[in-house]
């Protein structure tokens, strides 16, 4: 590790192109050790392609990316033996059992810990004998899971892990990414739709549109400043104007303004133009996220 | 020490577990100078980001219902809130002016509840410590 930056992961003006379309624009992001960092946006957002230059599996055509440190593609070796890496749809060689499986996974990773791995499997209630073929795809995520945390990796990547799996196998994969952070102090990607999860474990957010990063803050930041004001004004509002604001809709008389600021700064100004304030509102990420995504399909101008 | 937290509730998490820990002291079920679940272990149990736990702590222990013991743990404070008479009226007027509201939709009178909140009351006195 670079003992002069604490940042597990360093991606700066990432730019990725698949023949015409733009998959990451210009994207700059930074994973500090020891955070559970989440990433948030929807389908065809940007976020696997990112995970991908992380792995080393895409070359950076502009910009550039860094782990631990290195090039994750110059040093493939170095980077993925202190990764955990689980996506949505594992490569399972199902003949295997799972067993056999683990040591397979060990051969790849000088540090794996075979009293680890036995232990993770059984904290997972499962039966090291058993063919992968034969495991429900709940079961099959455990087994993904306990081989991305058997090495004790210094960077555990999700990609989302819990897409169509059952609330149990769920309530694992979170109680991985916490175990990650709480015990070692090591770092977590969690790339999620499930925005409640993401609420809960997650210390940074990184939400993307259409490969450009359209907020990235402490969660704590985006829980605290995302607002609905409902209020009443005479006439035309401006609301392009307002610092914060990001989206409005005229809603009988009454305006609805979704915000990402200091909620007292803005309402104060709000007032000072005239308007009344008739209700504040805190938004939950789930929300916050909605009305960010609507923001890109309402024409710019409301009357 | 049993705290829940509830998705979809619109509620952040750190408040939950603070509105959640009040409720425990205020109803006599952590006493004062227990000592609370380590963040760690919290954490781990609420399948939580520690800093969550943390924050929520750091809040508590600033209104004056907890209070640290560097390298020994977060305890419950004795008594009273740290909050000014002024800011506790502000408060609990808050929460009454919504509850009326509410009450108001709801089509129960102000006598009603009254009469609600007064057996309430009584029964967070008696402190149920089995429950």
């Amino acid at each position: 590790m670079n003992s002069t930056d604490n940042n597990v992961v360093d991606i700066r003006h990432l730019t990725r192109r698949f023949n015409d379309k733009a998959a990451l624009q210009d994207v700059t992001v930074r994973i500090p050790r020891g955070q559970v960092f989440g990433i948030v946006g929807e389908n065809g957002a940007g976020k696997t392609t990112l995970i991908k230059h992380i792995l080393g599996l895409y070359r950076a055509q502009h910009g550039s990316v860094s782990v631990f440190g290195m090039d994750p593609v110059k040093h493939p070796k170095e980077v993925l033996s202190r990764i955990g890496y689980l996506s949505e749809q594992p490569d399972f060689p199902e003949w295997m059992t799972i067993a056999q499986f683990m040591n397979y996974m060990a051969a790849f990773y000088p540090n794996w810990d075979r009293q680890y791995a036995a232990q993770l499997l059984e904290m997972a209630s499962l039966d090291a004998r058993k063919k992968i073929r034969e495991l429900s795809k709940g079961q099959q995520a455990r087994v993904g899971l306990c081989a991305a945390q058997a090495h004790r990796p210094e960077l555990l990547v999700l990609d989302e892990p819990s897409s169509g799996l059952d609330p149990v196998a769920r309530r694992e994969i979170l109680a991985a990414v916490i175990r990650t952070v709480v015990h070692e102090g090591r770092s977590v990607l969690l790339s999620s739709h499930l925005l409640e999860e993401v609420e809960r474990v997650c210390d940074h957010l990184l939400f993307f549109s259409n490969g450009e990063v359209l907020l990235s803050d402490s969660m704590e930041a985006v829980l605290d400043r995302h607002y609905q004001i409902t209020l009443r004004r005479p006439g035309q509002l401006e609301w392009q104007a307002l610092p914060g604001v990001f989206n409005a809709v005229a809603d009988n008389g009454e305006w609805q303004l979704f915000c990402f600021a200091d909620i007292d700064q803005l309402t104060g100004l709000l007032q000072l133009q005239g308007a009344q304030i008739l209700d504040t509102r805190r938004l939950s990420l789930n929300e916050a996220f909605l009305a960010r995504s609507s923001q890109r399909h309402t024409p710019g101008r409301i009357a | 020490m049993n705290l829940h937290l509830t998705q979809h509730s619109g509620v952040p998490p750190y408040l939950q577990i603070i509105s959640q820990i009040k409720q425990l002291i205020a109803s006599g079920r952590l006493n004062v100078d227990q000592e609370l679940l380590p963040i760690r272990v919290l954490a781990e149990k609420l399948l939580i980001n520690p800093n969550t736990v943390a924050r929520a702590y750091r809040e508590l222990e600033t209104a004056g219902w907890l209070y640290t013991k560097r390298g020994a743990g977060t305890f419950v404070a004795a008594g009273t809130t740290a909050f000014s008479a002024e800011t506790c009226r502000k408060q609990i007027r808050e929460r009454v002016c919504a509850l009326l509201v509410e009450a108001a939709h709801m089509n129960i009178s102000v006598a009603e509840l009254i009469k609600l909140i007064r057996e309430m009351g009584n029964d967070l006195g008696k402190g149920d410590k089995e429950s």
